[in-house]
């Protein structure tokens, strides 16, 4: 289980709204090929962790370091430039545009030569080979690529947010509920689309709600509280009544537990 | 062929979003050709297509503001002020012609920009900002102007209005730019990156911004771009009338342009239409006007009737958009 290097490591992140402090020094780490969940009750700082570690906030203090260099993300652009990509859980794609589009869109590739350089031409073939090639690898069935992504149910949309994410990503992938406007039988579609993006080799940031997927599928569970780290679990070593009770706070028992179980099993 | 790819082209045939619209010119066509004997006639033909230009030319900016889920109101007063300015500085301020034309579009774009920083720096509804141009460039039409009209023009600013023959009919050279601006601004939306990111900030613009596509950029380009529309659909005005006057183009354009937009398929709620749909739209507008007078309409019903019809698109729009929903 333990890697040597994490590939994002975040050491005493603090934020602070005026009065309310969303994170009090949280620490962080990422290892290679795991599905990481952060889990916490509303308010425990996740989505804030998330937004420093995704560019789209400042820490006021603390450090990130991605492959074990210090980085200082001013935006979402910047952290995508490293290598970070974001899926978001309301479906952030241009539902009129077909698949391909959407999965290059904002990183167009041009015609080689003049016609890509002077007149400016999309190679509409390269990059619907290529999307096709992205969701060929995920092994997402699709009928035609070229087909606009509003005629695709929810599931399948939300794929193509997780496709677009994993093409791009060259250092991990961030999924902030991905599965919450979906139903049952697209969740299911969407999970399995998160363990086959680990199974190439990246690693994912994945927040939820939902215990049960959770559990399903997490390598190891960062527990979010009044804005730190105060566990890190795993669904081998706790159960889920015992990971909620850390997070509500309800048991400083468990809390020892876990950090005795995590640092035997490391 | 195999049976399903016979399928899907036909299937891709139908559901193109450029057929109804032509579809529906057809049947317009049609109709005033069993109405009246003068209508099927290359002669009229070619006398629709000149008094499509202007409409034509216009609809191009406002189909680009409209792809980003914005509307522009101000297209004819903006359009008539840039025609007041061209011809007013070459015949009475004796500005050089190539100047004053200049001049007068670059109003136009002037405008264009306003609207453009509007829209996106100070986040103002585009009904609004437009609405407000709207009266700006009328009111400055008449200033300018002083409600003179100006003639005798210089000849570069009446060359759009020169024709010349093919088997015996006559064709503005006005006609040929339009075409050609259709060409370019179909070139420009569905083959480069802009054009994509065109129909992206009208479709969902906040999923645009998180792919990392600059918005406010690409809305700034539209609005600007349209304003450049205005200023040439100026000049193309200018070489129809060869007048200068502070009267023209500002009734009818504003509503018309966007009529013949929703009439070519391009939706209000922005992100889905094209640019053929617009020329197709604007054809229609034409005929509708040409057919109504060659029947004896009085000029004053065909507003009814265009009021009605662009009614008509939108409720359309509205259906097909509520059935995606």
């Amino acid at each position: 289980m333990s890697s040597p290097e994490p590939i994002l490591e975040a050491r005493g992140l603090v934020k602070k709204y005026g009065q309310v402090v969303a994170l009090n020094g949280a620490d962080f780490e990422l290892y290679p090929a795991e599905i990481l969940a952060i889990i916490g009750d509303n308010g425990a700082g996740k989505s804030t962790l998330i937004k420093a570690l995704s560019g789209a906030l400042q820490p006021d203090e603390g450090e990130i370091k991605l492959g074990g260099e210090e980085v200082n993300f001013r935006s979402p652009r910047d952290a995508r430039r490293a290598g970070i990509e974001t899926v978001y859980q309301d479906l952030a794609v241009a539902p009129a545009l077909d698949i391909a589009s959407n999965v290059f869109l904002g990183r167009e590739t041009r015609r080689r030569g003049p016609l890509g350089a002077v007149l400016r031409l999309l190679d509409k073939r390269g990059m619907r080979r290529e999307a096709a090639r992205h969701f060929q690898d995920l092994g997402i069935a699709i009928q035609s690529i070229g087909e606009a992504v509003e005629n695709l149910s929810g599931g399948q949309r939300q794929g193509v947010a997780v496709a677009r994410a994993a093409a791009w990503a060259r250092r991990l992938v961030i999924m902030d509920e991905p599965t919450a406007a979906l139903g049952v039988k697209e969740t299911g579609q969407v999970l399995d689309l998160i363990k086959r993006v680990r199974e190439r080799g990246l690693p994912v940031i994945l927040i939820s709600h939902d215990m049960p997927h959770v559990f399903e599928l997490a390598d190891r569970i960062h527990i979010m509280r009044l804005g730190r780290r105060v566990a890190v679990v795993t669904p081998r070593t706790h159960t889920m009544p015992e990971a909620v009770a850390i997070m509500t706070g309800a048991s400083p028992t468990l809390l020892d537990k876990a950090l005795t179980k995590e640092d035997s099993a490391e | 062929m195999r049976p399903t790819a016979t399928l899907q082209l036909v299937r891709r045939v139908i559901t193109a979003p450029t057929v109804g619209p032509f579809i529906a010119l057809v049947l317009t066509m049609v109709f005033f050709s069993l109405k009246t004997d003068r209508f099927f006639q290359a002669q009229n033909f070619s006398l629709v297509l000149q008094q499509v230009m202007i409409v034509g030319v216009l609809a191009i900016g406002q189909t680009l503001v409209i792809l980003t889920a914005g509307i522009d109101l101000s297209v004819g007063t903006v359009m008539a002020l840039g025609q007041v300015i061209m011809t007013k500085l070459a015949v009475a301020n004796g500005v050089p012609a190539l100047w004053a034309l200049l001049l007068g579009i670059l109003t136009c774009v002037a405008f264009g920009v306003l609207h453009g920083g509007l829209v996106t720096g100070v986040r103002l509804p585009p009904f609004i900002v437009t609405l407000g141009t709207l009266n700006i460039a009328f009111a400055l039409t008449h200033i300018i102007s002083d409600d003179l009209t100006f003639t005798g023009l210089p000849k570069l600013e009446v060359f759009w209005g020169r024709t010349f023959t093919i088997s015996g009919t006559d064709f503005t050279y006005g006609v040929v730019l339009m075409l050609v601006l259709y060409a370019l601004f179909w070139y420009g939306l569905n083959q480069t990156a802009w054009g994509r990111h065109v129909y992206a900030v009208g479709d969902n613009r906040e999923a645009a911004r998180l792919t990392g596509i600059n918005t406010n950029r690409v809305l700034l380009s539209v609005y600007t771009l349209a304003g450049l529309t205005y200023g040439i659909a100026a000049w193309l005005l200018v070489g129809r009338t060869e007048v200068g006057d502070p009267n023209a183009g500002q009734t009818t354009e504003n509503l018309d342009s966007i009529t013949a937009v929703v009439l070519g398929g391009t939706s209000l709620f922005g992100g889905r239409g094209t640019i053929i749909g617009t020329l197709i739209g604007a054809l229609i507008v034409g005929v509708f006007r040409n057919g109504l007078t060659l029947i004896g309409v009085q000029v004053i019903y065909q507003y009814l009737v265009t009021g009605i019809l662009v009614i008509l698109a939108v409720s359309i729009d509205q259906f097909a958009h509520r059935r995606r929903a």
